[in-house]
């Protein structure tokens, strides 16, 4: 049998290398330490149209991540879809008529929200709404778009060429 | 008449076992706590079960790492997309790859040897004669090996995993030439710590749990005579090989159920 100490020494550093991996996995291979929205305060939005815009989805300002969505729920009444907004507690001074649209990163990536300041003296604060929304476009409803306005105007087409 | 007789002692058979097993279980956790006074025993264990177990995870988790970067980058690099590289051999690795390979690697490993162990103790009646010094051997031989199997388990898969990620950065970055920045930014960006990293350290340890459970309770529960030995480690390993891939299906729908 091994003695003790020679035992009590592998184990150890069996178990440090053990938990120094969980902590690559977490911090490096992971996003641990960019997930915490601080001391954030919500807000909510009304978009026609969400897209694939889902919860935790990044929210940034001049492509910058300052939040993430914290619920999407849709909204009987009106038929819009409600999405709250948890935006970081350091980006307080956001005018009220920030507008937020829902874009795409790349051409097949993920959906976020991009705010635009605007130039109110307020600033959003917890609970208030975004007034100025712009949805997501959705690409069959664009091609149809695309598609119905050559069909219409085949000859108009033609003469600009 | 004959027929039936055999397929309901059969059935009678593995429900008793189930059922002697479950039994058995609770006798090992209700005798835990006692170690808290003697952990030396449980770190012996550690070095038995786990230690041992570090080299063959280690230099697997490596391979199935570098494998993973040059499958993942030949078959994305045709939809121009080699930089998900690491994102790919992350997710594969953390939610599958990880703790599966690892609780098999650990059944044929760890887990046979515990059931020889026990299984031997039983058939040369060193267990009986612990009885007869009125030392309990569920917990100073069962319950130590147990514990020592659930504590090794989630720091193997993690290992595997970390080293994995490696292997593949070493492939992908070193050998085919993906951007380093973009491997590892990408990985950052989709692997989610609750999401992924937890899950796979969860799935680790019920693996840990089930693993080492059906070790120690094949050893317990052998015929105690050389061949009885042998087929209770042959069990070990079908029975517990089985158990992991049927229960990851299981976890595995759980988990991704709510998205």
């Amino acid at each position: 049998m091994t003695n003790r100490k020679t035992v009590e020494v592998w184990v150890g550093i069996f178990v440090a290398a053990g938990v120094f991996a969980l902590g690559v996995l977490a911090f490096r291979v992971g996003n641990l330490t960019t997930t915490d929205v601080e001391n954030g305060y919500r807000v909510e939005a009304r978009f026609e149209n969400v897209g694939s815009l889902k919860v935790r989805s990044a929210i940034t300002l001049a492509g910058v991540r300052v939040g993430r969505v914290a619920a999407i729920r849709s909204d009987p009444d009106t038929y819009q879809a409600v999405v709250v907004l948890n935006i970081d507690g350091r980006y307080k001074n956001l005018p009220t008529d920030t507008s937020a649209s829902i874009l795409t990163s790349g051409l097949l990536g993920e959906q976020y929200i991009e705010l635009e300041p605007g130039g109110a003296e307020e600033y959003l604060k917890e609970g208030s709404r975004i007034k100025l929304t712009q949805s997501a476009m959705v690409l069959e409803k664009l091609v149809g778009r695309l598609l119905t306005t050559f069909i219409d105007k085949p000859a108009d087409n033609g003469k600009k060429k | 008449m004959k027929m039936f007789q055999v397929t309901g002692a059969a059935v009678l058979n593995t429900i008793e076992r189930l059922g002697r097993a479950a039994l058995f279980l609770y006798e090992i956790l209700g005798n835990s706590w006692t170690l808290v006074r003697r952990f030396y025993l449980v770190i012996q264990q550690v070095f038995a079960v786990g230690v041992f177990t570090l080299p063959i995870v280690l230099v697997s988790g490596l391979f199935v790492g570098m494998v993973l970067g040059l499958q993942g980058y030949n078959t994305l690099v045709k939809f121009g997309s080699a930089q998900s590289l690491g994102l790919l051999v992350a997710l594969s690795l953390l939610r599958e790859l990880g703790p599966v390979v690892t609780a098999l690697l650990f059944a044929g490993r760890a887990g046979s040897a515990l059931t020889a162990e026990i299984g031997l103790m039983k058939a040369t009646e060193q267990l009986a004669g612990m009885e007869m010094m009125a030392v309990n051997p569920v917990m100073r031989v069962i319950a130590p090996r147990f514990l020592a199997g659930v504590i090794s388990m989630p720091l193997l898969a993690a290992m595997f995993s970390a080293i994995g990620v490696l292997g593949g950065n070493l492939v992908g970055v070193g050998l085919l030439g993906v951007d380093s920045g973009a491997f590892w930014s990408q990985m950052q960006d989709g692997v989610d710590f609750r999401e992924d990293v937890m899950n796979g350290v969860i799935k680790s340890v019920v693996f840990g749990v089930v693993v080492t459970w059906i070790a120690v309770f094949e050893g317990y529960d052998a015929v105690p005579n050389s061949e009885g030995v042998s087929r209770a480690t042959n069990h070990t390993v079908v029975y517990s090989s089985l158990a992991v891939l049927g229960l990851d299906f299981i976890m595995t729908a759980l988990m991704l159920g709510d998205v």
